[in-house]
């Protein structure tokens, strides 16, 4: 925003700080748009008197204090409309300290619940995923409407229309801003890994437009996931969907060549791979291995991604790992697209005639209609059987499916190498 | 992106250790720092070096390479220590820079440098420039 250096280092403070005073905020005023005002104007207060006095030494504490003494002046000039609001200026009198040593001795939060709040309220499961993946980016990502746009290629004007809903949904909901506890946790946790793996992969394997990959969603994820896992370290699934973002994420670089062609994980060249991503990947699955989630569906995908890693070439793969590792997936979250991957998988350990045996039975999925990868996946198999002219057809009604331009050049190649 | 942060060498750091009461002081603080980094899903990686007298050098020069053992001169210009971190840009990775402790007994430096990145070649490098740079990594890395 401003080009000037002191007011671009109070906005990267305050860039810190946004996500927990929103969280705050919207714990005390159940509103998110009201918290999102709140925390508006406390940076405006910043820009204000921070040049003069300095960035104090807690500054979440000052713009939390910035922003609740704009509730309670909100609060009195509404107190003649809104008994609920003057109860809240009346709570101000109990509480004369407003010094920043108050706040944050009042919002001494270890466990960093008011973030994780946030977050839970924002992937509530009355919000539909890409909604609450918005949402998310918003306040969590601290992203702005533009820049989710951009990154969903979608309009701002969808993604505002889409946030709005998602509030709405929220506050008709009466959602707290809350952590759940007990059997409520493991219900809804599952809906916050499903956002932040969904950002992932948005930017991971980009389902539409010109370029393959977009790291920045991926970054994202990747940063809400770890965010996650510091939250909530003894939960073997989070910490399962931290290894599986860091370790997919490690391959970004060598998923596209200099071309911005499709890179299949077999010809990816490894030493592209980041290696610090690798460690960090294996280090969270040994930990939730260790934790007890060995059977979580993260868990496995993210022991399934690690095969891939360990591996030095694509020769030395242990793809019977891989397929006994699929079957289980299987077993443990039933889908036509995981049948699919473990059709392929079957096919790289035991050979191709049994990767076609298991995607003849997925062939009818309703599910499956028009998704490229089975075509492919089919087409592959055949023309590892030596049937190119089947293979043929197969990559090129998979090319007519495909939504990514790279993936469809990708394809047609294929089809072009099947030779009569 | 992605930046190194340096934790630049004193006199002391050179000296080795703390004493141990300095130290645990040191740790706790340098902990809760850390602990913020990890909430926020900053931290990627981290450690402390020991001082030069443990390091050596390797000098080029043409095709002659000289083995040189520590210490070094210069306290200022060795490192001590460093992290990895993640994070939107240069204004954060300074925000953040800005609230750790000072990892020294006296005066002391952190020296933040950004990754290069693919795009960072970009405009200098022609299509062909950049397929050649991949066709040599390749070979470097390969089998």
């Amino acid at each position: 925003m401003a080009a000037d250096p002191t007011h671009r280092a109070i906005e990267a403070v305050f860039r810190i700080e946004r996500a927990r005073l929103i969280a705050t905020l919207a714990r005390m005023t159940r509103d998110v748009d009201r918290a999102e005002e709140l925390a508006q104007e406390a940076l405006l207060s910043a820009l204000t008197e921070w040049p003069k006095s300095g960035v104090p030494d807690r500054p979440g504490a000052w713009l939390t204090a910035a922003a609740k003494r704009r509730l309670i002046d909100g609060a009195r000039h509404q107190s003649m409309l809104e008994r609920k609001h003057a109860e809240i200026a009346r709570e101000r009198d109990a509480e004369t300290d407003m010094s920043a040593e108050a706040i944050e001795a009042a919002r001494d939060d270890p466990l960093g619940d008011e973030l994780l709040g946030l977050i839970f309220a924002a992937c509530h499961p009355v919000v539909s995923p890409e909604a609450r993946a918005a949402l998310t980016l918003r306040l969590v990502g601290g992203l702005t409407v533009e820049e989710i746009a951009r990154a969903f290629l979608s309009s701002e004007a969808a993604i505002a229309a889409r946030i709005t809903r998602a509030k709405k949904a929220i506050a008709k909901a009466g959602v707290a801003f809350e952590v759940p506890r007990g059997a409520e946790l493991r219900a809804r946790l599952g809906s916050v890994l499903e956002v932040v793996y969904l950002i992932f992969n948005e930017g991971y394997a980009a389902t539409a437009g010109p370029s393959l990959v977009r790291p920045p969603l991926c970054a994202e994820a990747q940063r809400l996931a770890r965010i996650l896992a510091g939250l909530m370290p003894e939960q073997p699934e989070v910490v399962g969907l931290l290894a599986l973002v860091e370790i997919q994420a490690s391959r970004l670089a060598a998923r596209a060549d200099v071309d911005g062609r499709f890179v299949p994980l077999t010809e990816q060249n490894r030493a592209r791979w980041d290696q610090l991503l690798i460690r960090r990947g294996l280090n969270a699955l040994d930990r939730a291995e260790a934790l007890g989630g060995t059977d979580g569906a993260y868990v496995l995908q993210a022991a399934l991604a690690a095969c891939h890693a360990r591996a030095r070439s694509a020769e030395s793969t242990d793809w019977a790992r891989i397929s006994a590792l699929y079957d289980r997936l299987a077993e443990v979250v039933p889908s036509p697209v995981v049948e699919l991957n473990r059709a392929v998988a079957h096919s790289m350990a035991f050979g191709p005639e049994a990767g076609l045996r298991l995607v003849d039975d997925i062939a009818n999925a309703a599910l499956l209609r028009n998704y490229a990868p089975l075509p492919a996946a089919r087409g592959d198999f055949l023309f590892r059987a030596g049937r190119t002219g089947e293979a043929r057809a197969e990559f090129e009604a998979a090319a007519a499916l495909a939504a990514n331009e790279r993936e469809r050049d990708f394809l047609l190649a294929r089809a072009a190498a099947c030779a009569p | 992106m992605r930046v190194m942060v340096f934790v630049k060498a004193t006199d002391d750091s050179e000296q080795g250790l703390p004493p141990a009461d300095e130290m645990t002081e040191m740790f706790e603080a340098m902990g809760k720092f850390n602990e913020e980094l990890v909430n926020a899903g900053v931290m990627v990686a981290g450690d402390g070096l020991k001082p030069s007298s443990f390091g050596k050098r390797i000098h080029f020069d043409g095709p002659n390479r000289t083995v040189i053992d520590g210490p070094f001169a210069e306290a200022r210009e060795l490192v001590a220590g460093y992290w990895i971190w993640e994070v939107k840009d240069m204004d954060e990775a300074v925000a953040w820079a800005k609230r750790c402790p000072n990892p020294m007994r006296g005066p002391s430096d952190l020296e933040i440098r950004p990754f290069y990145e693919m795009e960072d070649f970009g405009e200098a490098a022609t299509p062909e420039i950049v397929a050649h740079e991949q066709a040599l990594r390749d070979r470097i890395g390969g089998e």
